[in-house]
């Protein structure tokens, strides 16, 4: 890390710490200004299944006191703070009384899984494409169809899933409608269990590459433009290489850099975006249980959810920021 | 050399051109006659012309609950009963007997208005703080700059998802104050980036010397020329609101009285409208949804090139 200002770092380092402070406290604050108590939800979903409950008041009351709802809020506050350092979100008011990381532990991998995969396929694909669309070999059918591929580009990859599941899962029935895996398949380290997740991680993974490889492509292509101008370009063209030598050595090895550099700011809306995604495809991940919390109204479940996937974002853009002065010999930060 | 060009009036020799090529070139000439451009606004403002001779040619009471017969197929179409399609309900029915038609009329400019509303908000924040930031410099920067760092990697959905869980039932216009609490960042940071470049340019200085205002400065001398950013960073904070609106309808939450294109979806998917083939009911919503983020991306795309003469090649 020698290379890394020890102020650059401790900017960067700042962000973080205050990215989650915002994000924690918001996710405390909102709630706690609703006119909406938990306990009287929970007391409610008892009396919906069973009728009368008897004792009610008495059971709101220990329920206040549980939850610490009698607690002045500076003193709620301190304890949910000191709480969040530590990843404990308290109990699921709806499966009662599994503890929130319980459950957010178990929906995780299949997150992180599904995000690593489509943004490492889309980043190949994306910066490939947007490459070829500035290289002067590409064939004439490539330099057509391209372009009017990334019309898809923008458009939320809920809308793309959608669209898949209907073609490819209810008229074709090629791939599963819905889960992560198949119900008749025991989860473990076996050939049918790995291939009951490829085949039904295949359309969602595939619905969010459509949509997003436009992206990676639009921005490539800028960086290529300027990248063919430079005199090592046409160096490399007076010396004779071979284009595609020059394509890969030359040109893309220097466009691709900065783009590594636009996670930091694409993260949160690829996240949000797959959040939906696994919600519509009912996939095992944050996605469904952040949509099974909202019909429930499990609050320390949606504050749980929101709070992980936002720590993640901001984790990933702060490896992002240190990882990238080092991989970039280019850049040099000013003491600011 | 006479009969092939002719002497300009600054005396440059400019070769003869046939009368298309000129027109080509001087089409070339006015950046914002951009195709991508022309045809990114003609979808959008087709999109708004629809809600508005829709309201004119078309009944709106129709998006009513049981305006007609439950899950009616679009005209000349079949359903799985076998009910053919009729001229009274053209784009079919949903599962409560809405005519789709009129949902679109109507959830299509409210989906629009929330993401123009959005933007339009978070633009006037992220034009005042940029400013600021660019010409106070010192603490005032800082704080702006830290702060707006730190709401760009904070996702706007996960935060209002909380906001909406906990309050419930929301209007259109609230939601939009909402998204437009998570949507000044970027062009927070674009404009300062361009102020404080700008204001070591010649001209600023020399209205500077000429003692003209601060105000003067910020808004007769350089607004314009941060004009085509604003324009791009508006229409990317379009598309950024709408994704965020229909993200939340989607998960049930949003205005749940004010039919939107987002929550049609999802009524669609929670009735299993996929597996009983009720294209029509989720599938046209979401191809006027594509249609409109295709128009925003034409758009944006068509405002590079008009702010960046370089990628005009393509």
């Amino acid at each position: 890390m020698g290379r890394i200002p020890a102020s650059y770092l401790m900017n960067r380092a700042i962000t973080l710490v205050l990215t989650i402070v915002i994000a924690a406290t918001l996710i405390w604050l909102i709630p706690r200004l609703s006119p909406v108590d938990p306990a009287e939800i929970m007391l409610g979903r008892m009396t919906a299944g069973a009728g009368t409950v008897e004792g009610s008041e008495q059971i709101l009351a220990t329920l206040q006191e549980r939850f610490g709802l009698n607690d002045p809020l500076l003193v709620q506050y301190a304890k949910y703070m000191r709480n969040i350092l530590f990843l404990d979100f308290g109990l699921s008011t709806a499966s009662f009384p599994t503890p929130v990381s319980t459950l957010i532990a178990n929906a995780l991998p299949w997150t992180i899984g599904l995000m690593l995969i489509s943004i490492v396929i889309t980043f190949l694909i994306g910066n490939l494409l947007g490459a070829l669309m500035v290289w002067e070999h590409t064939p004439r059918l490539w330099k057509v169809a391209i372009p009017a591929a990334m019309v898809f580009t923008s458009i939320p990859p809920i809308l793309s899933g959608l669209l898949l599941m209907w073609i490819f899962s209810a008229q074709l029935q090629w791939f599963p409608l819905t889960g992560a895996y198949g119900l008749t398949v025991e989860p473990g380290w076996s050939w049918d269990f790995a291939g009951s997740v490829l085949h039904h991680g295949f359309l969602p993974a595939l619905s969010i590459v459509v949509v997003t490889f436009g992206f990676w492509a639009l921005g490539m292509r800028g960086l290529m433009i300027t990248v063919q101008g430079e005199d090592y370009t046409t160096l490399a063209k007076a010396k004779g290489l071979r284009p595609r030598y020059i394509l890969y050595r030359y040109m893309i090895r220097n466009a691709i850099l900065p783009q590594i550099t636009a996670f930091a700011l694409k993260i949160g809306l690829l996240i949000a975006g797959q959040v939906l995604v696994e919600r519509i495809f009912a996939y095992n991940g944050m996605g469904k249980l952040l949509y099974d919390a909202i019909l429930d109204q499990d609050f320390p479940v949606i504050q749980g959810v929101s709070f992980v996937i936002i720590l993640m974002t901001a984790l990933a853009v702060f490896i992002v920021d240190l990882v990238y002065p080092l991989i970039d010999p280019r850049i040099r930060h000013e003491a600011a | 050399m006479a009969d092939h060009s002719t002497p300009n009036a600054a005396g440059a020799q400019t070769p003869d051109l046939t009368a298309r090529q000129i027109r080509r070139m001087k089409r070339f000439d006015n950046p914002w006659r951009n195709p991508k451009l022309i045809w990114g606004a003609g979808l959008l403002l087709g999109i708004v012309a629809m809600g508005i001779l829709g309201r004119i040619f078309w009944d709106p009471d129709l998006v009513f609950t049981g305006s007609g017969l439950t899950r009616q197929p679009p005209v000349g179409l079949e359903n799985l009963r076998g009910q053919v399609g009729t001229w009274a309900h053209p784009l079919g029915t949903d599962g409560a007997g809405r005519d789709v038609l009129a949902l679109l009329i109507i959830g299509a400019p409210n989906s629009l208005f929330v993401g123009v509303l959005a933007s339009l908000i978070g633009m006037s924040i992220g034009i005042f703080l940029g400013f600021s930031a660019g010409f106070i410099r010192g603490r005032v920067d800082d704080v702006i700059r830290v702060l707006s760092d730190v709401m760009i990697t904070i996702p706007p959905l996960l935060i209002l998802v909380v906001f909406q869980a906990a309050y419930g039932d929301i209007s259109l216009t609230m939601m939009a104050i909402l998204i437009a609490c998570f949507v000044w960042q970027s062009p927070t940071r674009l404009i300062r980036a361009q102020v404080l470049s700008m204001r070591e340019s010649g001209y600023v200085q020399m209205a500077r010397l000429s003692g003209a205002s601060t105000m003067h400065i910020m808004f007769r001398e350089m607004m314009p020329n941060l004009v085509p950013y604003l324009f791009g960073s508006f229409i990317a904070n379009v598309t950024t609101s709408i994704v965020t609106a229909v993200g939340l309808e989607v998960l049930g939450l949003g205005p749940q009285r004010i039919p939107t294109l987002g929550r049609t979806i999802y009524e669609a998917i929670n009735s299993g409208a996929l597996i009983q083939n009720l294209y029509w009911w989720w599938g046209i919503p979401t191809i006027l949804l594509a249609l409109m983020f295709i128009g925003l991306l034409l758009i944006n795309l068509g405002l590079d090139e008009v702010s960046n003469p370089r990628l005009r090649k393509l």
